[in-house]
């Protein structure tokens, strides 16, 4: 478990990287509509930040070829990415956001 | 009714009007014809990361296949690869390949693509274009083997991105550009001048207005002779000035070829039956009077589903208007453009100091008459989508 921050840190909207310690990939961490998300931070597709990628809804479209990620469930919703990215639980305790590297998200937001 | 559609063409265009027409509904017989031994592949991280990747790249296609085997069951298409196609003969439907074979078809996808320019006497060993995975290969091969000092000729997207690379192999690196800067035609000069900065900002020699007199060397290459007679020592020379349209084929088809296949707007050429996509198109722009023959990434993937959806239809039921995107990962900066810039359009900088320090990052838009019709950005995607999406839905470019 990865402490993230103060949720007041990451508003609505926003999105931030976060690493996620010895061999494992980075993380992209994403407030939206009220719910945290996180998911692998490379996209499946070529090398691109999803973190800097625009935010719509529960969908982050990569910045470079701009496939769209569900942020819910890791699938692309269109090419060119083929291959969904994982996505890892997030949690929030007395106001701290935390994400867990590798226990997938059940597929509920978490509520802010 | 269309019973038969040859794709010619097996990279991204031809791969992606596949994919359209079986989207699309089109349950015939499908058959893609490659010249290279390849499934389609992507080739923008050939001159990137595929050149710099430590380890050794297996021989297939790994990261770079643009299909899996699920994708290629559900296309259900024939792939005839490693052979070209050497004739079109509208008359008749058919498609002649170089082995002798003729393929009978309804439909025909141009996907062929474009090749390297090349520079009078390049066959010397050492001497490298870069455009398909083999060259990347051999290029890669040879880079690791026993060079130590690269000259790159040509400034463009493909020459800087393989300056960086070899810089970040700790090669030493020059670049020669015959004009007075490189880019201006895509970029402007100002914008132009920020993006040449990043090469000597990373130890990268530029030199610029000069252009190349020979190729020195006699069993492999040993230097680059410009034409105001100095000579740069090479082991390694790499050739990156542009790219042809691959239309030698369609010679006598009946179709219009100028520096392209000429299409209206939909992608479609004058010959029933025949549209044109990717590298090889030259989309007319209607309302202006002119064509655009586009080598983007973007445009390649994007056409074919509208062309494929104007060859089902018999007729252009819908225009190709994206808007037009490319990008650059050079010397860790990832350059993005989008939209459409005339000569005369302002620059205004958004974010950032482009002058002082382009590898700072930037944002820059292209204004006429007050009007964003483009953006530059170095390192900053999210604004850069931002506006991008502005871009792509405002009223000025939405008039077609």
């Amino acid at each position: 478990m990865i402490p993230v921050g103060r949720i007041e840190d990451l508003p609505e909207g926003e999105s931030l990287r976060i690493e996620a310690g010895d061999g494992h990939a980075a993380i992209a961490v994403f407030h939206s509509e009220g719910a945290f998300y996180a998911i692998d931070d490379t996209c499946s597709h070529q090398d691109a930040s999803l973190s800097e990628g625009w935010l719509e809804g529960c969908y982050v479209e990569c910045p470079l070829h701009a496939a769209l990620f569900d942020l819910r469930s890791g699938m692309p919703t269109c090419l060119p990415a083929r291959k969904p990215v994982r996505t890892h639980a997030v949690t929030v305790v007395d106001g701290m956001l935390y994400v867990h590297p590798l226990v997938p998200a059940v597929q509920e937001e978490a509520v802010a | 009714m269309m019973r038969t559609v040859t794709v010619v063409g097996a990279s991204l265009a031809g791969l992606h009007a596949a994919r359209g027409l079986r989207d699309q509904g089109y349950d015939g017989r499908l058959v893609i014809v490659g010249e290279e031994r390849h499934r389609p592949y992507d080739r923008p991280p050939l001159s990137k990361e595929f050149l710099t990747a430590t380890g050794e790249p297996d021989g297939g296609l790994g990261k770079l296949a643009l299909t899996d085997p699920e994708d290629e069951a559900e296309l259900d298409a024939e792939w005839l690869l490693g052979v070209r196609a050497d004739r079109l003969d509208p008359a008749s439907g058919a498609v002649g390949l170089a082995d002798g074979r003729t393929l009978r078809t309804d439909g025909v996808v141009i996907a062929t693509g474009a090749a390297p320019r090349t520079l009078r006497a390049t066959a010397l060993p050492g001497v490298h274009t870069l455009r398909t995975l083999d060259d990347a290969r051999r290029l890669r091969a040879e880079l690791r083997a026993a060079a130590a000092r690269v000259v790159v000729i040509g400034a463009g997207f493909i020459g800087a991105e393989v300056a960086s690379s070899c810089a970040a192999l700790g090669l030493d690196v020059t670049v020669v550009e015959a004009a007075p800067l490189p880019l201006v035609p895509q970029l402007g000069e100002r914008m132009a001048q920020a993006c040449a900065s990043l090469h000597a900002a990373h130890g990268v020699s530029l030199l610029c207005g000069t252009g190349v007199a020979t190729l020195r060397g006699t069993d492999r290459v040993t230097g680059v002779e410009l034409a105001d007679g100095r000579v740069l020592p090479a082991d390694v020379v790499v050739v990156g000035v542009g790219v042809r349209p691959v239309t030698g084929w369609l010679e006598g088809s009946g179709l219009a070829l100028d520096d392209g296949v000429l299409c209206d707007e939909g992608c479609a050429t004058a010959l029933p039956g025949v549209v044109a996509v990717g590298d090889v198109a030259r989309l007319a722009r209607p309302g202006t009077g002119g064509t655009v023959r586009a080598e983007h990434w973007t445009s390649a993937a994007e056409q074919g589903a509208v062309a494929a959806r104007n060859l089902l239809a018999g007729a252009t039921v819908e225009p190709f208007g994206a808007l037009p995107y490319f990008w650059s990962d050079q010397y860790g900066a990832r350059i993005q453009f989008a939209g459409r810039r005339e000569p005369g359009d302002t620059v205004r900088i958004a974010e950032g100091d482009s002058d002082k320090d382009a590898a700072g990052g930037f944002l820059a838009v292209y204004e006429r008459d007050a009007i964003p019709t483009a953006v530059l950005a170095v390192n900053r995607p999210k604004p850069f989508t931002r506006l991008r999406r502005e871009l792509a839905r405002g009223p000025r470019l939405a008039v077609r």
